[in-house]
């Protein structure tokens, strides 16, 4: 469970986040949807404490971790995995051993084992042939998935996905939405993904949050969100919903 | 007049602000030097990019550096007819000032800059965020291992450039100028003692720390794309040598 109290968040003198009020439910899918440099990523990153807000709280399993120090706050970041918008592998490693990163960290597993759990993870994202690949000499829409392999790897509580599907094909993007759907239920998985794609958002969605002018405009089921009126997300989803209807 | 007052300001604000989180930063270093998990791996593998990948250019600078140095001096000498003192001069020059000092400057060239670039790559395409994500302490993992094998090995390769250009004065002012050998080798045991060499070997320890932490520093903190790495790479290796060369005259007048 993650609660946003009144965050905000300035760079220089772009005021991004102005007064975010957002809650995340424990075992559940939450989308966030919002204008591209809305603040989106900025958002999720306050989330694991990666960037500290201006003023505001952000309470996980009701701890405030703006005000813990690195000590703590390294400790709670361990129920997350999180895949970053340019799923920032480490280019020194392989696609197997970023995958094996977090696992080699904060576990004490036999070698046989760990590349077990490496080979399933990447088998579950399409990946299985590429583990001995470098970060750069993948496809920008693998070393996504090689990023969401890295992201579960330790099944984590709390998944925080920064577009999980961009730049994938149609095919490919289900296949990663069914994966989100299976091991958000499987495991009752708290999970947040920022969206740019509704059909992905509706498939996925418990619950959808929308960013928009530095605040949560909007937040609701998806049936609430398909009958809004704010007019900026009605433009979000015209597209799609008559797409839908057609 | 004024622009150039506010530009003074500016600049000497900046230098404090810099200095400051370095000291933010060699703090949380010794920090963590002290808090497991010990990244013993990490600092085996600076170690040797650092260390034993910089041998050849260090052995290189030494063996010339000790040669014009006996070249030079043996000029100078025969002036006054003082060419036995050669062998302690060279040796002096090499295990006070030279060795540490150059050895110091052709590391930052080389170890200085990788670890402000491969740093600063981590930092600009997330990868450092993506540690601390994944409950890994950058600093811990990246930092700590760089600055204590920058420590560690200084010391070392400074020795070699030692050895070598003490070599290299030998072969220069005895093979090729002519001076007895047995003076040459007995002057210099007489005047040299464990001190100057010691005190060379303190000087690398510390301009070691001073070059791993500038890199670390800058990488660290760099911004914006691959510009912004290659800004950070220049202002490490130019701020770590203006670092060298000053703190080795505090250095100077203090262990003299
Ligand atoms: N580290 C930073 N320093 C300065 N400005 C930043 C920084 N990070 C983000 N910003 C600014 O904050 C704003 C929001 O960025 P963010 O990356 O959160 O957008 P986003 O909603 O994720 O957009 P997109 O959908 O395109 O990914 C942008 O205008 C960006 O310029
Ligand atoms: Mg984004």
């Amino acid at each position: 469970m993650i609660d946003l109290i009144d965050v905000h968040k300035s760079f220089n003198t772009q005021h991004v986040l102005r007064g975010v009020n957002l809650h995340i439910p424990k075992g559940k899918t939450t989308v966030i949807l919002g204008q591209s440099g809305g603040g989106k990523s900025v958002l999720l990153k306050h989330m694991l404490g990666l960037i500290k807000p201006d003023s505001g709280q952000i309470l996980v399993d009701g701890v405030d971790i703006t005000k813990l120090s690195d000590k703590k706050l390294f400790a709670i970041r361990k129920k997350f995995g999180m895949l970053f918008q340019d799923a920032a592998l480490f280019d020194s490693l392989t696609i197997g051993e970023n995958v094996a990163f977090p696992i080699r960290e904060h576990k004490r597993l036999p070698e046989k084992k760990i590349q077990k759990i490496v080979k399933e993870k990447l088998a579950l994202v399409g990946l299985e042939e590429h583990a001995h690949k470098m970060p750069s000499e993948l496809s920008g829409g693998m070393k996504k998935r090689a990023g969401l392999a890295r992201a579960i790897a330790l099944d984590p509580e709390i998944l925080l996905f920064d577009e999980p599907t961009t730049g994938l094909d149609p095919v490919m993007t289900k296949k990663i939405d069914h994966l989100i759907i299976e091991t958000q239920k499987n495991l009752n998985l708290t999970c947040v993904v920022i969206s740019h794609d509704m059909a992905s958002t509706f498939r996925i969605a418990h619950n959808i949050a929308f960013l928009c002018q530095g605040v949560i405009a909007v937040q609701g089921t998806p049936e609430e969100i398909k009958n809004t009126d704010h007019p900026v997300l009605k433009e979000f989803l015209e597209g799609f919903l008559r797409h839908q209807e057609a | 007049m004024k622009t150039f007052i506010t530009f003074l300001g500016r600049i000497t604000i900046n230098i404090l602000g810099e200095m400051g989180g370095m000291a933010v930063m060699l703090a949380k270093t010794i920090i963590l030097t002290f808090t497991p998990p010990f990244r013993i791996r990490n600092l085996i593998k600076q170690m040797e990019i650092i260390g034993v990948n910089s041998v050849p250019v260090v052995l290189l600078t030494g063996l010339f550096t000790g040669m014009v140095l006996a070249l030079q001096g043996y000029y100078g000498f025969k002036k006054f007819g003082g060419e036995s003192l050669l062998g302690a001069t060279v040796t002096l020059s090499m295990t006070r000032e030279l060795g540490p000092v150059l050895t110091a400057l052709m590391v930052t060239a080389r170890a200085g800059s990788a670890m402000a670039a491969e740093l600063g790559t981590m930092k600009v395409t997330e990868q450092m965020d993506a540690l601390a994500a994944m409950a890994v302490d950058p600093l811990q993992y990246l930092i700590v291992p760089r600055i204590w094998a920058s420590i560690l090995m200084l010391p070392l390769l400074t020795g070699l450039a030692d050895a070598i250009g003490i070599v290299g004065g030998y072969i220069i002012g005895v093979k090729l100028l002519g001076i007895d050998p047995g003076i040459y080798v007995q002057r210099t045991i007489d005047i040299v003692q464990l001190r100057d060499i010691t005190d060379g070997l303190i000087k690398a320890a510390v301009f070691g720390l001073l070059l791993a932490l500038i890199g670390c520093y800058k990488g660290y903190h760099t911004k914006g794309g691959a510009k912004g790495v290659g800004e950070a790479t220049t202002h490490a290796v130019v701020i770590a040598s203006i670092a060298i060369l000053i703190g080795d005259y505090i250095l100077t007048s203090l262990l003299m």
